[in-house]
């Protein structure tokens, strides 16, 4: 390696070396810190464009593992996070093929009959179990309309540090809020975009910048059972 | 007139010690049902992620609406001033506790968290019914704690009226609000309808009459105290009218059904092709339920009819309350209204659901508890007169 070459590779690491940190320091300031609240400004939520959501289940794998949702080979009691459901007009048999999980509502069934509050929207629309007082009555799962949660029906192991289940409590899709809050995307998504039909969006409906307002604001889209006027974080396109 | 005379049952045969054996033993075994689906987890159960609420809940609910409509007794004697059901109305404000008592239990140990019992006395969601109902069926009890105690206590007789009133209007308020924790669910076609509130008024009404008719000719019976044939007629004139007042409100909820193309599904589900619903509703509901009870009271008449007449009620009901709650659970929710759903969570497919035997032991121990209260009451306290005879209640 020739002298020149050799100190402009010196200077690209001492310039890279330099840099890092910076760019390591935009990721942190884009995150929140544990102490900072859950913001009103922001409403985080998905928007899935099902033309090229195709037969694969990256989604649900990935959400899985990264939850920690495993289960026990009892399809009836284990729980499902997210799922893939398959539809089939019944006129036309025009066949179509999407993911669903909860849909994050403004005005969420879920909290309005938990008896304990267990059950509650963050400021930034992302709908959550608290595991310390769901007292695993199961109201909330009859009252989805996605029917999107599940009750733990048998003691869970292999758990993940950032994702506490229990047996005896209900939950459901937490939109990842773990990687959220520290400003990485949910597992679904970023699996669909590696894997899978790139099919899925994640970001803040309320930023005007942010791609996911952007497609909203210039493109059709629709929310599952809009009839109930629940004002849905997640938003299906080509439905 | 003539006071009446009321007095503990005595206790010391053989019979009230098996009768109490019995009822120990269920609620032992529903004890023991509690603890196993508690420890084991719900999967050792028939219910699932799509029949969240199984058979315990039927049992819990069935009680709970008969724990208010056993007070009726109790109100046609202080509200509407009806003297000949005055001397019924003590044991009528027992059943209403000792069955609310069942009915709670159930509920309670069936929680995933039964642990956490605490927590739901402690964290309340205003806008949730089920946070609304805790502090009715406290309420409850204490408002008919106070209503016995105006009727036991000589001094506070003159209040019996007042106490009367405010009973029934937390009793009325009390299965609003039962019915209405189905009422209220939005999304679900079989639910959603504020019918469901006074519906679950007059099946009170009705499974509340159906246990006292029971109740009081055992007690009567086993004890040897009088019961007059007028006043059974009576009671079996007014279960006639509570079964039909039933069999109105469940015609209307189903016609109006059936008048909406999008609930035509899930009429001819529970109607037509609904399998063990369809024969439930049918054959339990409404020929063992409704027809064979009014036939009964109506044509056939008599003690052994009425008797008869009150257990076809109460299986009815049972019957009733199992197709309202499992049946609409079993319905697949309408996601994709005109899709043919499929996926691996049982989506658009009708959820099937058996009863296990912890479900059962369970909801049977709640109807032990209940049983084994009331004898109790009755053992330690006056609730029933020395004699029902029809001279003595008609002059009482």
């Amino acid at each position: 390696m020739n002298p020149e070459r050799r100190q402009l590779l010196g200077w690209g690491a001492a310039a890279a070396a330099a840099l890092a940190p910076g760019f390591r320091l935009i990721e942190l300031a884009q995150a929140r810190s544990p102490q900072e609240a859950a913001s009103v400004l922001q409403r985080w939520g998905l928007l899935i464009d099902i033309t090229k959501c195709v037969d694969c289940d990256v989604c649900v794998t990935a959400c899985h593992e990264e939850n920690g949702v495993t289960g026990q080979g009892r399809p009836a009691t284990d729980a499902q996070w997210i799922r893939k459901v398959n539809l089939r007009d019944k006129r036309t048999g025009y066949a179509q093929t999407l993911p669903l999980m909860c849909q994050h509502c403004e005005h969420p069934p879920c909290v309005d009959v938990c008896p304990t509050g267990a059950s509650f929207k963050r400021d930034d629309g992302i709908v959550l179990v608290d595991k310390h007082t769901c007292i695993g009555c199961r109201y909330c799962v009859l009252a989805c309309p996605y029917g999107a949660r599940s009750f733990v029906h048998e003691a869970v192991s292999g758990q993940k540090a950032d994702v506490p289940r229990g047996k005896g409590t209900v939950e459901s899709c937490t939109l990842c809020v773990h990687r959220v809050d520290r400003a990485e995307t949910p597992a679904c998504v970023e699996a669909c975009n590696r894997d899978g039909g790139k099919a899925m969006a994640f970001g803040d409906l309320n930023d005007a910048s942010a791609e996911i307002h952007r497609r909203l604001r210039s493109e059709p889209s629709s929310q599952v059972r809009a009839d109930l006027a629940l004002n849905t974080g997640v938003r299906y396109q080509g439905l | 007139m003539a006071s009446i005379q009321y007095r503990e049952i005595d206790g010391r045969s053989g019979g009230f010690y098996v009768l109490l054996g019995a009822l120990g033993v269920l609620v032992l075994a529903g004890l023991a049902a509690a603890w196993t689906m508690e420890h084991q987890g719900h999967h050792i159960t028939g219910m699932s992620n799509r029949i969240v609420w199984g058979t315990p809940h039927v049992f819990a609910v069935f009680l709970i609406v008969a724990a208010s409509g056993a007070l009726n007794v109790a109100s046609i004697a202080s509200v509407f001033g009806r003297e000949l059901y005055k001397p019924l109305a003590r044991l009528s404000g027992l059943l209403a506790v000792t069955l609310l008592a069942g009915g709670l239990a159930v509920l309670v140990l069936d929680l995933g968290r039964p642990d956490r019992l605490i927590v739901a006395m402690t964290h309340y969601n205003f806008k949730s019914i089920f946070a609304w109902n805790i502090f009715l069926y406290t309420g409850f009890f204490a408002v008919v704690a106070l209503y016995l105690w105006t009727m036991f206590e000589r001094r506070m007789n003159g209040y019996t009226q007042r106490a009367g009133v405010l009973a029934f209007l937390w009793r009325l308020i009390l299965t609003t609000g039962t019915g209405s924790i189905f009422g209220f669910l939005v999304a679900r076609e079989p639910y959603d309808s504020a019918l469901l509130a006074p519906l679950f008024i007059v099946m009170s009404f009705s499974f509340g009459l159906a246990i006292f008719v029971l109740v009081l000719m055992a007690a009567c019976r086993w004890s040897g105290r009088p019961l007059g044939d007028a006043l059974l007629a009576r009671l079996g004139n007014l279960l006639g009218v509570f079964v039909a007042a039933v069999l109105y409100f469940v015609a209307v909820h189903h016609l109006t059904n059936l008048y909406l193309a999008r609930q035509l599904e899930l009429e001819r589900f529970l109607l037509l092709d609904g399998g063990v619903y369809t024969v439930l509703f049918w054959i339990g509901q409404i020929l063992v339920g409704s027809i064979v009870p009014l036939v009964l009271v109506y044509a056939v008449r008599g003690r052994a009819a009425l008797a008869a007449a009150a257990a076809c009620v109460i299986a009815g009901g049972l019957a009733q309350v199992y197709v309202i709650i499992i049946g609409g659970q079993a319905y697949p929710q309408q996601i994709f209204p005109g899709k043919d759903v499929s996926s691996t969570f049982f989506d658009g497919v009708i959820a099937s659901y058996s009863p296990s035997l912890p479900e059962i032991a369970l909801g049977v121990g709640g109807v032990g508890l209940a049983l084994a209260l009331t004898v109790l009451g009755l053992r330690v306290l006056p609730f029933l007169p020395r004699s029902l005879a029809d001279g003595e209640a008609a002059a009482a």
